[in-house]
């Protein structure tokens, strides 16, 4: 058997995993729509947390609400995404999947850090402290710290395969102890409850604040998902840029092709 | 690839498929199709096959860096191959890979003994594990020369002892299959020949044997395999950039 | 004899050593080496008293205080000092390539691993149970909480080493490994430390501390069944 004549059915073998070309195109051609649902949702948001009425005991101070509550929505929204595609990922070994949980990773860390400025700017008038151990903060604490372990453990690896699969797998055990941390945080708190903590995001909200927060939310969503495909594909064209780096090192020094591709791949 | 491509089988001389009775030495038979491998982000080979029957011994050849320790950990299921599949007496390695585990002795760079247990713990300890009964621990021993040395602790041996007390292990638990990743290095001339003759003891009795060597065993009718022989796809810039890429 | 290895192997019968008997062969096997390099062990108890000496001389002696504090100084240390010892628990076994082997042995990897926890756990966790009555008499803890303490703690511990190692399997290899464990891990440990904490409370302030060791005893079931396969699948990864 000729090497010659064998080499287009290898490269088909090794290339059925994933058709990166797809995702860019459909990328591209979402992206636009995305981000302008998002500006639009965002703004109609914004107007009507700046025109519903404060909170009779709160004052202004509760327009903190419109990005705090969407914040924790989406730092929670975020995780379950992040852990569904790890489970995609583990499972059929989809290379977007595992592309996907990397890329929402930062992104929920950053909601989860937003959720948790906000929360303690909101609790400072509220409270009269910048930190309150309330549950709900410090389950979001908790959460943000999963992040961090999840970024960190996707980027300690030298090879990068198996920082991805390694982080699949700390989301999936992630997931798992959310619901248990969170009812142990709330056991603990109501064991520990001190008088001056009283609940924020009570049930009875007033439907004039309540479709600005539906929108706010929906703005993060958008958000989210067009910062995600931006990610990706940023990810996606290193990863050409560091192939078309390795084919000209290749073209370089033709005879020992099989082994050029090696130094372009180091540096990733 | 289905099992009817044997005749593409790069490194059978005889492509003549063994009829897979029901007598167990017959069948038995160790074959991989259009196997692929990528470690890390690089495609090491791509669309390598090859055909062992019973008794045969599989000798891996290629510079450093061509991919004999990568196809051996994908023989041993280490290493789950990119493409292609493993086929045991016809049957897909992945489909049941605790059996295929059970069937196999893999002896890879590393020595994997404990400094602090003494050379007959660490081996009876890797013989317990492979096998119910764990007898065959003294036999090993005193086939490599390491009888006397059976209660000292391993820290205590010589590079060259540890070698051949790693080596051991294969002969201390039965397995049909070996695979062995340089196993002639450190070892002196006259363990050469007692592994050459365990090799070809093994052979006799129906085992298969995948080696990858630089120094040449004296073994009969091998089969070679050259891995770098099956290069995978070169990454080119227009026609396909992603080839091999994302895993 | 390697003459009659096709003949058996092939033949399909049942092989290698079953799970039971593979479980004690690990466990007896890491004891064995835990006893032949008594360090390692001892490191753990000696973290665990030296820490929780370093309390008073943080906040002061008042004994009423003290005391109060007593289970969660008990708690976070032990805590501490099982995340200390967690790193050697696959690391060395992963460096001499014997984790490749147990990998490819016919005893199933989730056994070996739950095999290599007891063994953990008997080597750190029971010697942390050992030492617990002790701190918690410094600290003057009352005679009612010790019962509970314990028994708090021989729930816990065993899920702290369970959890543990799967942060433990996930970092073999990477860099920065052993500061990396600790960031995975210390959120998960989380409700095991409120629960074993709240238990001993429970029992001081006159309550039923049972709620809090059926939940503890749960999650001991739930990282059983749970956790050996996690860390499992990413041993796996490690020694691919």
């Amino acid at each position: 058997m000729s090497t010659q004549a064998a080499a287009p059915r290898k490269t088909r073998s090794l290339h059925r995993f994933a058709n990166p070309g797809r995702f860019l195109r459909l990328a591209d051609a979402t992206l636009p729509w995305l981000w302008m649902a998002c500006a639009l949702a965002l703004a109609v948001g914004l107007v009507g947390a700046f025109t519903a009425p404060v909170d009779y005991q709160q004052g202004a101070s509760v327009r903190i609400m419109y990005v705090h509550v969407p914040a924790a929505w989406l730092a929670m929204f975020t995780y379950t995404t992040i852990a569904v595609a790890s489970a995609v990922a583990l499972v059929w070994r989809h290379p977007l999947a595992d592309l996907a949980a990397r890329a929402a990773s930062p992104v929920g860390a950053s909601f989860t850090l937003l959720c948790l400025v906000t929360g303690s700017l909101w609790g400072k008038p509220m409270w009269g402290t910048w930190w309150v151990w309330d549950a709900r903060l410090t389950s979001v604490l908790v959460l943000f710290f999963l992040y961090l372990g999840h970024m960190a453990i996707a980027n300690a690896f030298d090879d990068a395969g198996r920082g991805r699969r390694a982080a699949a797998i700390l989301a999936l055990v992630g997931f798992v102890n959310v619901p248990i941390i969170k009812f142990s945080v709330d056991w603990w708190n109501t064991l520990h409850q001190t008088a001056s903590v009283s609940r924020i995001g009570a049930p009875a909200i007033h439907s004039s604040m309540l479709w600005p927060l539906l929108t706010m939310a929906l703005g993060f969503t958008l958000f989210f998902a067009a910062i995600l495909l931006v990610r990706m594909k940023n990810e996606l064209l290193g990863q050409r840029l560091r192939n078309l780096r390795a084919a000209s090192l290749q073209r370089r020094g033709e005879p020992g092709a099989a082994a050029t591709g090696q130094p372009a791949h180091a540096e990733s | 690839m289905a099992a009817d491509n044997s005749s593409q089988a790069a490194s059978a001389p005889s492509a003549a498929p063994a009829a897979p009775s029901g007598r167990p030495r017959a069948g038995v038979r160790f074959a991989g199709r259009d196997l692929g491998c990528v470690r890390g982000d690089r495609a090491i080979f791509a669309g390598l096959d090859f055909d062992l029957p019973a008794g045969g011994a599989l000798v891996l050849s290629g510079p450093n860096g061509s991919g004999k320790s990568s196809l051996l950990r994908v023989l041993a299921s280490l290493l789950p191959p990119a493409a292609g599949q493993l086929l045991w007496d016809g049957a897909d390695v992945a489909r049941d890979p605790e059996a295929h585990r059970a069937r196999l002795h893999y002896q890879g760079h590393h020595e994997a003994l404990k400094p602090e247990l003494t050379a007959a713990e660490n081996l009876g300890f890797w013989a317990g594990l492979q096998d119910k009964s764990a007898g065959a621990v003294a036999r090993a021993l005193a086939r490599f020369g390491l009888a006397d040395l059976a209660d000292q602790p391993v820290r205590l041996l010589s590079a060259g002892q540890r070698r051949r007390l790693s080596l051991s292990r294969i002969l201390a638990a039965p397995a049909p299959l070996w695979l062995l990743d340089e196993p002639s290095v450190g070892l002196d001339a006259r363990s050469v020949r007692t592994l050459e003759a365990e090799i070809e003891a093994h052979r006799a009795a129906g085992g298969l044997v995948v080696l990858a060597t630089h120094q040449p065993l004296d073994l009969a009718d091998p089969r070679a395999l050259s891995v770098d022989d099956f290069p995978p796809a070169p990454v080119t810039a227009d026609d396909d950039p992603w080839a091999g890429a994302l895993w | 004899m390697p003459k009659t290895a096709p003949e058996t192997a092939a033949a399909g019968g049942d092989p290698g050593p079953g799970l039971i008997l593979g479980f004690a062969r690990v466990v007896a096997r890491d004891l064995r080496l835990a006893l032949r390099q008594r360090g390692d062990a001892l490191l753990a108890v000696l973290f665990f008293v030296l820490t929780a000496m370093l309390f008073p001389f943080g906040i002061g002696q008042e004994p009423n205080l003290l005391q109060r504090i007593a289970p969660g100084v008990v708690w976070v240390t032990a805590l501490l000092a099982v995340l200390l010892s967690l790193e050697r628990l696959f690391l060395r076994d992963y460096e001499d390539g014997s984790l490749e082997l147990m990998a490819l042995s016919p005893v199933p990897l989730p056994v070996i691993v739950l095999a290599k926890v007891t063994a953990h756990w008997l080597t750190t966790g029971l010697p942390l149970l050992a030492a617990a009555p002790i701190i918690a008499l410094m600290y003057g803890l009352p005679a009612a909480g010790y019962g509970i303490l314990l028994a708090a703690m021989a729930l816990g511990t065993p899920t702290l080493s369970l959890i543990g190692a799967v942060g433990a399997a996930l970092t073999l290899g990477a860099r920065r490994g052993g500061v990396l464990i600790p960031l995975l891990v210390l959120p998960l440990y989380i409700p095991v430390l409120i629960f074993g904490v709240s238990a001993v409370d429970a029992q001081m302030a006159g309550l039923s501390a049972r709620p809090q060791l059926l939940l503890m005893g749960a999650g001991l079931l739930a990282a059983v069944a749970l956790a050996p396969w996690a860390a499992a699948g990413a041993l796996r990864q490690a020694v691919e």
